[in-house]
């Protein structure tokens, strides 16, 4: 249990997925142009992980993994397929997404259409790819239970929402400033991004529970 | 294709159609393998590969496609040329594979291959297309170099692992001289990157927004 609190504020606050990583930078330039938007592709990013990466896990564990297909059969205990995984992510992440898509249409209207336009964009957003990797990188040496990998899962969706809701208040702010021409759009985000990496630094190294 | 017309194709993605400071593709990437030359320079040579092939396949196979599948189609030919290079990374620079972890998987992901097979192999001629494609991963890689040029050299006074600024300058051996800290940590990577834009937007005042 202190493990899974640990993992989940770690991934919110220290290896925050767009400030310690870059991941999803893309979609977190394009889409930070107001509050509102924000909040719906944060909100689908966090659903979209909490999915993607313990389906990731379940495969990694039981097909992918060296020797994990032991559980099959004896013979097939020798088999490698780690070869596989970035073919094997993209795949489940696609059709994930696209599945997450046809559900949502058809049991939750409402919030189908406040997220239907970002649903596409997450198949390829590095964030979602990224966990998945960054999953398979530390199970085993971080990541010991399915709990772990929940709470890594969640805390990486609660924490890249939490910068794109940032960013977005900041240059709805900022659409009242004078900022240099050059500077304008892409040049101050990035800019402002890094002045928020530096404040997200001073978590570096707060362990809840010992 | 007239020579003329192969030749803006080749120069666009250097200037006005730069995928990384104009068009906002492919940043997930860019800052994360920028500490140091070397791996940038990896990461950069190993974008063009796989944007140069991907959108040469692409556009042989851009008629037989059915356009409802064709993103998947896209993912998959992505993945297997990133799988290549993985492997090829591997077997022949593990150091450098080593540092850049998750990022080398990440390509999958990176918004510039998408981009490009949407915009231009898509309705293109397989050898316009493949020019295109290892011209905006040349683009892509130039940027990368800058910035890893600048934070290894103030970093840690380095350049490609050979030492630049003399040991004898340094504090610790008497001298008068540190290295920057902060340079190497992540928010000094999107700053950098600002200033980038900023200069480059200086030049090009056709780019700067509204």
């Amino acid at each position: 249990m202190e493990n899974f609190i640990n993992i989940f504020i770690q991934s919110i606050f220290i290896d925050n997925m767009i400030f310690a990583y870059f991941l999803g930078m893309c979609s977190y330039l394009a889409v930070s142009k107001s509050v509102k938007t924000a909040n719906g592709l944060g909100i689908a990013v966090t659903f979209v992980l909490l999915i993607t990466v313990p389906v990731n896990y379940l495969l990694n564990r039981f097909v992918l993994s060296e020797g994990s297909l032991a559980w099959a059969s004896q013979s097939l205990g020798g088999i490698d397929l780690n070869f596989l995984s970035f073919i094997v992510f993209i795949a489940v992440i696609a059709w994930i997404v696209q599945v997450v898509e046809m559900v949502v249409e058809k049991f939750a209207p409402a919030l189908y259409n406040q997220l239907g336009i970002f649903l596409p964009l997450i198949a390829v957003n590095c964030a979602i790819m990224g966990a998945s990797l960054f999953m398979q990188q530390r199970v085993g040496d971080v990541y010991h239970s399915f709990g772990d990998i929940l709470a890594f899962a969640s805390g990486s969706g609660i924490g890249w929402w939490l910068a794109i809701v940032g960013i977005a208040a900041i240059r709805e702010k900022m659409k009242y400033s004078n900022v240099p021409k050059p500077l304008r759009g892409l040049g101050i985000s990035f800019m402002v991004t890094g002045l928020m990496a530096i404040a997200f630094m001073s978590f570096m190294g707060i362990k809840l529970i010992n | 294709m007239s020579s003329n017309n192969g030749l803006k194709i080749f120069t666009t993605p250097f200037n006005s159609g730069n995928p990384i400071t104009v068009l906002v593709l492919g940043i997930c990437s860019a800052l994360a393998v920028t500490v140091k030359l070397q791996p940038a320079f990896v990461m950069a040579i190993s974008v063009t590969v796989v944007t140069g092939f991907s959108n040469l396949i692409i556009s042989f196979l851009r008629n037989t496609i059915p356009n409802s599948i064709r993103i998947i189609v896209q993912l998959l030919v992505i993945a297997t040329l990133v799988i290549l290079v993985n492997e090829v990374l591997k077997a022949y620079v593990y150091d450098v594979s080593k540092q850049l972890s998750v990022y080398v998987g990440l390509i999958i992901t990176n918004c510039i291959l998408m981009g490009r097979l949407e915009a231009f192999a898509l309705g293109n001629r397989p050898i316009p297309s493949f020019v295109d494609g290892i011209a905006n991963g040349m683009g892509y890689g130039i940027i990368l170099i800058i910035v890893a040029f600048f934070r290894e050299l103030l970093g840690s006074g380095t350049l490609f692992g050979i030492r630049i600024i003399p040991e004898s300058w340094y504090v610790a051996n008497g001298g008068f001289y540190l290295d920057n800290g902060l340079i190497i940590l992540p928010p000094m990577a999107l700053i950098m990157l600002g200033c980038i834009i900023w200069i480059h937007r200086s030049v090009n005042q056709d780019l700067q927004e509204k």
